[in-house]
């Protein structure tokens, strides 16, 4: 029997579920296993369906605060003019045809002992395993008068797609022609590696057509471009001559709201529009569940399986991560990752083995215009530890060039990524 | 009769590995974000859902040797060993168009 056990003869049994109690089998009081995925985004939305996919006697329930999705990837398209917020945003309820319960309301609390997860609304769910996929949150406090500057509408991030893409978009087209557009990144690891360039080459786009006298001045934490350098240089060069100027090495620290001013470790520089990305970490939930592993930041994870070294039968996705090597903070990741995770989630409540041998894809489309595209790829598997991903040798690489064949690629993408994460 | 069974395969041994038709699944798992869930394209890349295998595999290999034409499948076919491929095309080729 324990040989040729399958799904199906579970599913027979699992119907059964007062009579597995009584056998002292179930480990939810005779209830069906539960999962509870927390966040709605690339990480948990694909977790939350392919766990009821591969585990149709399971039930899951994913908490998500917000009602629709808005798409981070994608999002700087708003800035250039290509995309609007319409084309970001979109509903969840295409996961009820996969069962998946969606749950609007934010989880402020995880008992991990009493297996548990509180929400704002009152009330608790209780979980066999729980999914955490809460994203980030900003380390305000490392930019002097960033949060007041914020308040007063004179500093945006734009960094989680929402009201301030819409807020930054305004920004833009009020912005005086001849005007100074100042864009920062912080030291890496941060969401997106080559998001701020794509940002970059997008505002640029629209100065180009709208107010050819703006300028862009990029002032990066890190010593150069993060992701595809060649590649966004040679677009910038071609497409935006003399417009975007990039300083690397160039950290910000603070930003004074009445002077639109930008303080940098060695020097000021003022803007018109002040679009400062703050370091990060974890989301919110991440912290109080205990899950930070990793300079106060970071939630790290047996890759494996995808549960917390930290806490005992919570699994954590995405951005929140500590990456292993060469694994960007992207969506493309956290949609394998929950693959990964379901997997795994699935296997471990059913009794088997977790899979030892993923191998996962990270693909990463940036538009250096309205139409033209370039990529990086990369293939990743677990390492001898079975613990930790690493990239694979002689496989991924980024574009040979721009290209509007990519731009078509690149809108695919997107489509089947969202989804494949929301039905 | 049939519960304790379930109990003892369950608890009692150690736990089953993966099967090579669940390691397909979770490898093809990959492909979704361009080519949709289960191979089910919404648009703009090549459904995969009910390719059959032997297609899929030529295609694959094709990329990975750079015979075929690629904007990145070259780059990432690169990843995946010829059992790999097999057990991707094998999950596909299972898959209603």
């Amino acid at each position: 029997m324990s040989t040729t056990f399958d799904r199906r003869d579970f599913l027979k049994l699992g119907g059964a579920a007062a009579a597995l109690a009584a056998a002292g089998c179930a480990t939810t009081g005779g209830t069906k296993a539960r999962v509870v995925v927390i966040g709605g985004g690339f990480g948990g939305a694909t977790a939350a369906k392919y766990i009821r996919m591969w585990g149709p006697a399971i039930e899951v329930i994913m908490v998500e605060r917000q009602t629709d999705f808005v798409s981070c990837p994608i999002s700087n398209l708003v800035f250039g003019g290509s995309k609007t917020m319409a084309d970001i945003t979109y509903g969840y309820s295409g996961l009820a045809r996969y069962g998946v319960q969606v749950v609007h309301d934010e989880a402020t609390a995880v008992d991990a002992s009493a297996k548990s997860v509180r929400l704002a609304r009152g009330g608790e769910l209780k979980y066999d395993r729980l999914v955490v996929s809460p994203g980030i949150d900003f380390l305000y406090e490392q930019i002097a008068g960033y949060e007041a500057a914020m308040d007063a509408n004179r500093v945006l991030h734009a960094w989680k797609a929402g009201p301030q893409t819409v807020a930054l978009q305004r920004q833009l087209a009020e912005m005086r022609d001849g005007g100074v557009y100042v864009l920062s990144v912080p030291l890496a690891p941060y969401r997106c590696p080559p998001g701020p360039y794509e940002r970059a080459s997008q505002v640029a786009s629209y100065f180009k057509k709208h107010k050819p006298r703006a300028k862009l001045l990029f002032v990066d934490a890190n010593p150069d471009v993060t992701s595809k350098g060649g590649l966004f240089k040679l677009a910038w060069a071609d497409l935006y001559p003399g417009m975007i100027e990039f300083r690397g090495n160039s950290k910000v620290i603070g930003v004074d709201a009445q002077t639109r001013t930008v303080k940098l470790e060695v020097e000021d520089v003022k803007g018109d529009v002040l679009n400062l990305v703050p370091p990060h970490r974890a989301g919110d939930i991440a912290v109080k569940a205990g899950l930070i592993t990793a300079n106060d930041r970071w939630c790290g994870v047996d890759w494996r399986t995808t549960e917390s070294t930290a806490v005992k039968g919570v699994h954590v996705l995405g951005d929140a991560t500590l990456s292993a090597p060469g694994m960007p903070k992207s969506g493309s990741m956290a949609n394998q990752q929950a693959k990964v995770c379901a997997a795994a989630v699935v296997a471990m409540i059913n009794g088997r083995e977790p899979d030892a041998d993923p191998k996962i894809v990270n693909m990463c489309y940036s538009y250096v215009s309205d139409s033209e595209v370039i990529h990086v790829a990369s293939v990743h598997e677990l390492d001898d530890s079975r613990k930790t991903f690493v990239a694979v040798k002689g496989a991924g690489g980024v574009s040979s060039a721009r290209s509007t064949l990519e731009g078509r690629y690149a809108w695919a993408w997107a489509q089947n990524i969202w989804a494949d994460m929301l039905g | 009769m049939r519960i304790a069974l379930f109990c003892a395969a369950v608890f009692a041994v150690a736990p089953l590995a993966v099967s090579a038709q669940d390691a397909g699944r979770n490898l093809a798992a990959s492909c979704a974000m361009c080519h949709g869930t289960t191979g089910h394209s919404v648009g703009g890349n090549e459904p995969l859902a009910g390719m059959p295998k032997d297609e899929l595999e030529r295609k694959f290999r094709e990329f990975r040797s750079g015979a075929r034409p690629a904007t990145a499948m070259h780059q990432i076919s690169k990843g995946y060993t010829d059992r790999q491929i097999e057990q991707i095309a094998a999950f596909f080729a299972a898959q209603k168009k």
